[in-house]
């Protein structure tokens, strides 16, 4: 069993963060420093409003970028039966949806823990408002992956599936957000502690929510 | 090669609200083939799926022994990559794989990437995967379309090679494929007047 899912695991991350014809990760991370970079000039350049709202900022730069690969996450490995030679082989649903909610964190989380340095810098975000933000991304970005996974599982196959379950995750993204940005504001660690509860709630119910909407789709 | 039987039991299957058909038995033990007959959209592929565990069947039940290996229309391979990578990615899920690449006439396609081969280049790719696989239990979906003569009489062989070696094939097919000592099962007999106007499928 451990070799499958190693196995799936490396094909899951090599097709999501290299991507093949699907895009991989580097339109979303430039996304995202593209939404950093544009705020400024929308808000004007006063370094102290910059400073106070920047870590909001890219917490919804974060996940905005998020939503961007949903519709590649599942779906074509749906049609392409992959899924279903999975099955055959005895790999359960919920292993496969838990390996690619890992793979689908690999392939963006670190990668926009990193960009976020640049993000900040042109936001002007102090070094201690940077660790709150980088926590906070390190332990909410999971969530948002296994919340990125099941609503991709769950909108597979609809036709306008893609611009729904963007329409769907922004809410569910709401308590990460309002945990994640909200620790900047107390600047205290509660806020990434329930950021990391949430994220583990999701975590834990995208294999199974996920996996069964993989297996009600099939019909 | 791992002992295998398929058996099912008054199945019936439903699509939307149509029944496609019903009381359908079968059993096959290892070293038979069986191929499923019948025209377009009378059920083989739900059947094929039914038999997979991939759909539920309406009603009756599906005992199976040994894993089931599937060919369908989709050749499930990662068509970005090589064809070499992508069955390699097989071998590596199922820890072992015979080669069946060269036998198959792929030999030359290796590094072309899947997403450029021909429909019946997919079909031999897709049968390779499944002879990689080693599963005792095959269950092909018009594994005939899309292929030259040469591959139609290989695919027979390999066919009749897989069940001489203990397995068990079930071939869906509309076309006549020439399988050893197989016995064939119209789906037609199994869909009832009412469900569907016989004139519907005059052949």
């Amino acid at each position: 069993m451990s070799h499958r899912l190693w196995a799936l695991l490396r094909r899951d991350v090599a097709l999501l963060l290299l991507g093949g014809r699907r895009g991989g990760t580097m339109l979303p991370l430039l996304f995202f420093l593209a939404v950093a970079m544009l705020f400024p000039f929308a808000v004007g350049p006063d370094p102290k409003l910059l400073a106070r709202t920047g870590g909001g900022v890219i917490w919804v730069a974060a996940l905005l970028a998020a939503i961007l690969p949903l519709d590649r996450l599942v779906e074509p490995d749906l049609d392409a039966g992959m899924f279903d030679q999975w099955a055959l082989r005895g790999m359960s649903e919920e292993w496969t949806i838990a390996v690619r909610v890992v793979a689908h964190w690999l392939s963006f989380g670190p990668l926009l823990m990193l960009a976020t340095l640049p993000a900040s810098a042109l936001l002007g975000i102090d070094a201690a408002a940077f660790r709150t933000v980088e926590l906070g991304l390190l332990v909410g970005t999971p969530g948002l992956a296994a919340l990125g996974v099941t609503v991709a599982a769950l909108t597979a196959g609809l036709r306008g599936g893609a611009a729904l379950s963007g329409l769907l995750v922004i809410p569910l993204a709401v308590p990460l957000l309002v945990f994640g940005a909200g620790s900047l504001a107390t600047g205290g660690d509660s806020g990434i502690a329930l950021t990391a509860a949430v994220s583990l709630v999701l975590l834990a119910l995208a294999p199974f929510a996920g996996g069964a909407a993989v297996r009600a789709g099939r019909g | 090669m791992q002992s295998c039987r398929l058996a099912a039991e008054g199945l019936a299957c439903r699509r939307g609200d149509r029944i496609l058909f019903r009381g359908l038995s079968l059993s096959l033990e290892a070293g038979e083939a069986l191929r499923v007959s019948g025209p377009n959209g009378i059920g083989k592929s739900s059947l094929i799926r039914i038999l997979a565990g991939l759909m539920a069947p309406f009603s009756g039940s599906v005992e199976r022994e040994g894993e089931a290996g599937l060919v369908d229309e989709r050749p499930a391979l990662d068509t970005h990559l090589p064809l070499g990578q992508a069955l390699a990615f097989w071998e590596r899920f199922d820890g072992h794989g015979a080669d069946a690449v060269d036998r198959l006439g792929l030999g030359a396609l290796r590094e072309v990437p899947v997403r450029f081969l021909s429909t019946g280049q997919k079909k031999r790719a897709a049968l390779a995967r499944l002879i990689a696989q080693g599963a005792p239990v095959w269950l092909l979906d018009e594994p005939l379309n899309g292929l030259d003569s040469d591959a139609v009489a290989l695919v027979e062989t390999i066919v009749a090679e897989h069940c001489a070696a203990g397995g068990l094939a079930l071939v869906a097919s509309h076309q006549p494929i020439n399988l050893p000592e197989h016995h064939t099962l119209a789906l037609r007999k199994y869909v009832h007047a009412g469900e569907f106007a016989d004139e519907e499928w005059g052949e």
